[in-house]
């Protein structure tokens, strides 16, 4: 369990580093699809993610996710106790 | 202790979560961000195939060995994957509503399809529990489980990509491997696509050892 614990540490921490990553870097190496003058670009989250608020939305996310997971190996080692009783 | 592999699609999954918002998409008309749900909505459906798959492979296994065994994880494989399904339809669903406009549209084949082969495999655990002596149980949904796995396949694979289709990849539409899935999403989609099976695997394997733990209570 500690074990787990630690991993999952490990890789909350991993995502601060990767968020940096793509802060200083915008988008720029990939080519735009060619729109011609008149039409708008699409819009996209660009701002949004400039402001920082896309990782409200990723750690909402990761909580829920790892709540349910959390549940399920509640239930898995719960089961194996069961397994083992006989 | 939890096996590898599980901690393996957690890993997987938790990685798509944050790098599949955050990395750069093609940036595309309609769909603009909501591109993004190639990353959950895709890989719940191929979790879904696989586990149809898993089920029909011990479903000729049991006609194969004629064990219980075998038709005990063909059923949870089937349930399994019935239960994917589930917000494989809600996230088209929602994804439909904000790109095609409407949350369903009998004009796309690939929704018909995959109406139908729900309703096949619902009809499956109708035929299951239906028959209460065990060995002509196993035998008939093992059989039926073939035919339905073979009209799934060719409901959601083959004829949406016959006819005209909205989903990308089927009818006149370029698939997003072609065009659309540029090496960026790719980092993403194809470790989710594992993750997610992953995760399937772990759910049935609960799944698997409850119901071991019921059939031999009630066997002794």
């Amino acid at each position: 369990m500690t074990k787990i614990t630690y991993i999952l540490f490990f890789l909350l921490g991993m995502l601060s580093l990767q968020a940096q990553d793509t802060l200083a870097k915008p988008s720029e190496s990939f080519e735009k699809v060619p729109y011609d003058a008149y039409v708008p670009e699409p819009e996209m989250a660009d701002l949004f993610r400039s402001q920082g608020k896309i990782y409200v939305v990723i750690a909402v996310l990761t909580i829920t996710f790892l709540c349910l997971i959390g549940y399920l190996i509640y239930i898995d080692i719960r089961l194996r106790k069961l397994e083992n009783r006989k | 202790m939890i096996k590898w592999w599980k901690i393996l699609s957690v890993l997987i999954i938790l990685y798509t979560l944050v790098w599949g918002l955050l990395n750069p998409v093609p940036k595309l008309a309609i769909l603009h961000e909501s591109i993004r749900n190639v990353y959950f909505h895709v890989p719940i459906w191929f979790a879904m195939l696989f586990q149809m798959g898993y089920s029909v492979v011990f479903a000729v296994k049991h006609l194969y060995k004629n064990d219980m065994r075998s038709d005990l994880i063909s059923d949870q494989a089937a349930q399994t994957g019935l239960f994917l399904s589930i917000p494989g339809l809600l996230t088209g669903c929602m994804w439909a509503k904000f790109t095609w406009g409407t949350w369903w549209t009998f004009e796309d084949p690939k929704l018909n399809g995959v109406a139908i082969a729900v309703l096949i495999y619902l009809a499956y655990f109708i035929l299951r529990s239906s028959i209460t002596d065990e060995l002509k149980r196993a035998r008939i949904s093992a059989v039926y489980n073939i035919f339905a796995f073979v009209m799934m396949f060719v409901f959601i694979m083959i004829l949406p990509r016959l006819t005209d289709s909205l989903h990308p990849g089927n009818g006149n539409n370029p698939a997003f491997g072609k065009y659309d899935l540029d090496n960026s999403m790719r980092t993403v989609f194809y470790p989710a696509v594992i993750g997610w099976v992953l995760l399937s695997l772990w759910i049935l394997d609960v799944k698997k050892r409850l119901a071991t733990l019921k059939y031999n209570s009630e066997n002794d």
